[in-house]
């Protein structure tokens, strides 16, 4: 059984705001009925003021997808739209006082929800390219997407590579397995072969200090992600990887901005940063605080910068030649 | 009010008289079975009535065909590998797509090691189709992996056919009977079952014992090797406290064994009945004219089931579902989706599964709570309008991601 907290029961046990609302003017359909969690959201909203004057929901899925989509609706009323959309589905999952690893999804649908109804409002085509695979590190809450695209993006061979570029596998390491299933397919993918010893080579240097992210503040209102022209959205995520910068400084680390292509946005990180244990919280951090200023699911990818611009220059001449 | 207990194809109680029965063997009767002085002598009689009753349960023809083990899951391990290191020059294994795990994770971690895995499939009542069967069946095949009957939707597999079959060709085969065991007349001395495997606490002995029936005469290669406990077969110091529970549990299951054939079935019955009179957009999952007689699973649909679970609990109802949720998976249970049972449906089937401890008045009362529970979570669901389903509830609601 789910070690859900009394919110989160509370929620499910009575939720607020269940059913649809009467003159909604705003909906928004997300989930996955093959998951089993979907979510239907409605809004009321004030064309004035942008205020959302009722919320409703109907959720086909588990308690905590209930509880998050209850959560929302009370989160959101009386809000206006750029209020509501700074909403993160950490706050979701902190309002319900946490959510169990496997279930912070739920927490995500309910983002993407009240996204999608703001779109539908605004006359605006909401399109998520979310993927989600099977959850592998639970310690961490990696999947397995994550996974694959870091070790492909990075040539990564070994478990331990693995652990310091998205952080799984480095809490209980019970999930070593599963890694190294996936290493396996991605280094045949690319002509190797993955050959570990049954234990790790012994002779670390010590772990560098931790790195911490002051807590995210909540980032400027986001317009949707349709409204910002390219330059605009280059300056936005520059202006979030400037914010980061001085945190990871302070630990003897950097973290810079390489390029981007599409969704995918490619940092490199330097000096005490860069394969220290902390690494993928810092991606992760900036990658929730990149998707929150912009509106619109992006994914960090941590790269070797040598390396990365070795790959350009090479495709680059393969174009050219 | 006491909470209801309809979990038992997950585990069971221990029975009263089983767990009196091991209190000694954690006190005075200590010894080791395999030393010689009088201490361990008590104990090694002790196993040996244990044998006994395991064998008069499973109609085996010899008690040395008994192999005790530390679990179901041991047990489908050992003779899977067995009959792969017995006939190395065999490389393919048939089994079936709804399998327990314990056997399912086994054969795809096989695969991976080179050799070919037949999955069985199923039509959508979870039954078998003979024909594909018999085309697979080849000198190639070590071994053939068949449950006897689902765990999720208690359908039965025509096990003894099926081994009659293998073993004209030639072929192992062994049966996971962790959920028919107990519930179902066994007579393997006179079937051409090679191995089979049980599970102590799927029958009211406790969980950390299981058992291998193994064959006179079937080649074997033991899984763990060492002191020469269980003939050489299972090494390591017996679990004697659990292993003399589970010949009490024997005993007690072939005495109840009409009992769980008529009222058990007749509760399973009832539960059934009453509830899909009480709740519309509802079915039974499986084959309902051949299954064990313990089990209903029934998909309520448009719901998801563990939030049917959550609610249930809160009455003091315990059942389980094949909900994506409830195992953390991304996706229903595999044997929802063999049957071909649509998502909407798959994640909202709740497994009702009885015992001999359950009473006619606690079913009544299950029947009396589920309802309003399915009811109140239709209220919320998107697929649900004010009398019954939407109209074309998959293009009415229709979320963006899939």
């Amino acid at each position: 059984m789910w070690d859900y907290s009394e919110t989160v029961k509370e929620h499910f046990y009575n939720p607020k705001n269940a059913g649809a609302i009467d003159e909604a003017n705003a909906v928004g359909d997300v989930g996955s009925i093959s998951c089993g969690d979907a979510l239907r959201l409605t809004l009321k909203v004030e064309p004035e003021t942008e205020i959302i004057l009722d919320a409703g929901f109907q959720t086909f899925g588990c308690g905590s997808a209930i509880a998050s989509s209850s959560a929302l609706t009370e989160m959101v009323k009386g809000k206006t739209l750029d209020e509501a959309l700074q909403i993160s589905n950490q706050d979701i999952a902190d309002f319900l006082d946490g959510l169990p690893p496997e279930k912070m999804h739920c927490s995500v649908m309910g983002r993407e929800a009240l996204q999608a109804a703001v779109a539908n409002y605004r006359g605006e085509e909401w399109v998520d390219d979310h993927e989600e695979g099977a959850l592998v590190c639970k310690c961490f809450a990696i999947d397995e997407v994550m996974i694959r695209d870091t070790i492909r993006e990075n040539n990564l061979s070994s478990v331990q590579d693995v652990t310091n570029y998205t952080k799984a596998g480095g809490g209980c390491s019970s999930c070593h397995e599963g890694i190294e299933n996936i290493l396996m397919e991605e280094m045949q993918a690319r002509g190797e072969s993955f050959m570990p010893g049954a234990i790790q080579k012994k002779a670390k240097p010590a772990a560098q200090p931790l790195v911490t992210l002051e807590t995210p503040e909540p980032a400027p209102a986001a317009p949707a992600a349709g409204g910002m022209s390219a330059f605009q959205r280059y300056k936005k995520i520059e202006e979030v990887i400037e914010k980061i910068r001085p945190n990871l400084q302070a630990d003897r680390g950097d973290c810079e901005l390489l390029d981007i292509d599409g969704k995918n946005i490619y940092v490199s990180l330097i000096g005490a940063c860069s394969g220290c244990q902390m690494a993928a919280m810092t991606v992760g951090g900036i990658q929730q605080k990149m998707i929150e200023a912009l509106g619109e699911f992006v994914k960090i990818i941590p790269v070797d910068k040598a390396q990365y611009a070795a790959q350009l220059a090479q495709k680059q001449a393969t174009a050219s030649a | 009010m006491n909470d209801i207990y309809l979990d038992n194809n997950a585990t069971t109680k221990c029975d009263p008289l089983v767990v009196e029965a091991m209190l000694p063997f954690f006190t005075e009767q200590f010894g080791n079975p395999s030393s010689l002085h009088s201490f361990g002598n008590k104990v090694g009689h002790a196993l040996k009535n244990a044998r006994k009753s395991v064998q008069k349960l499973i109609g085996a023809e010899h008690d040395s065909e008994i192999i005790f083990t530390s679990c179901g899951s041991e047990s489908d391990s050992t003779a899977i590998m067995s009959a792969l290191k017995a006939q190395p020059n065999r490389t393919e294994i048939i089994t079936t797509v709804v399998e327990h795990p314990a056997v399912l994770n086994l054969c795809e971690y096989l695969e991976t090691e080179g050799y070919t895995v037949h999955k069985l499939k199923v039509d959508g009542k979870g039954n078998l189709d003979m024909d594909e069967y018999k085309s697979l069946l080849s000198d190639n095949v070590a071994v053939v992996s068949v449950m006897w009957a689902n765990n999720e939707t208690g359908t039965i597999f025509p096990v003894e056919e099926m081994a009659e079959l293998a073993d004209e060709a030639g072929v192992v085969f062994h049966t996971d009977a962790v959920q028919a065991v107990g519930k179902l007349p066994i007579d393997l001395e006179n079937s051409a079952i090679h191995m089979l495997s049980i599970s102590g606490h799927k029958l009211h002995a406790p969980k950390g014992v299981g058992v291998l029936y193994l064959k006179r005469g079937v080649r074997f290669r033991p899984l763990l090797r060492g002191g020469h406990q269980e003939r050489g077969r299972r090494a390591g110091t017996e679990n004697v406290a659990s292993i003399v529970g589970l010949g009490v549990a024997a005993e007690l299951a072939l005495q109840n064994m009409e009992h769980e054939n008529t009222v058990v079935k007749a509760m399973r019955d009832r539960l059934q009945e009453g509830i899909l009179a009480a709740v519309p957009n509802a079915f039974v999952t499986g084959n309902p004219d051949n299954r064990l007689p313990n089990t209903a699973n029934i998909a309520f649909e448009y719901i998801e089931g563990e939030a049917i679970l959550l609610l249930m609990n809160k009455m003091g109802i315990a059942a389980s579902s094949g909900s994506a949720c409830t195992s953390g998976s991304l996706e229903p249970s595999h044997v929802m989706k063999a049957m071909g049972i649509p998502y909407t449906a798959a994640h909202g089937t709740v497994r009702f599964s009885l015992s001999r401890y359950n009473t006619m008045e606690e079913v009544e009362r299950v029947i009396e709570e589920v309802p309003p529970i399915v009811a109140k979570l239709r209220k919320l669901s998107p697929y649900w309008g004010e009398n019954g389903p939407v109209e074309n509830p998959e293009q009415a609601f229709a979320p963006v991601y899939a």
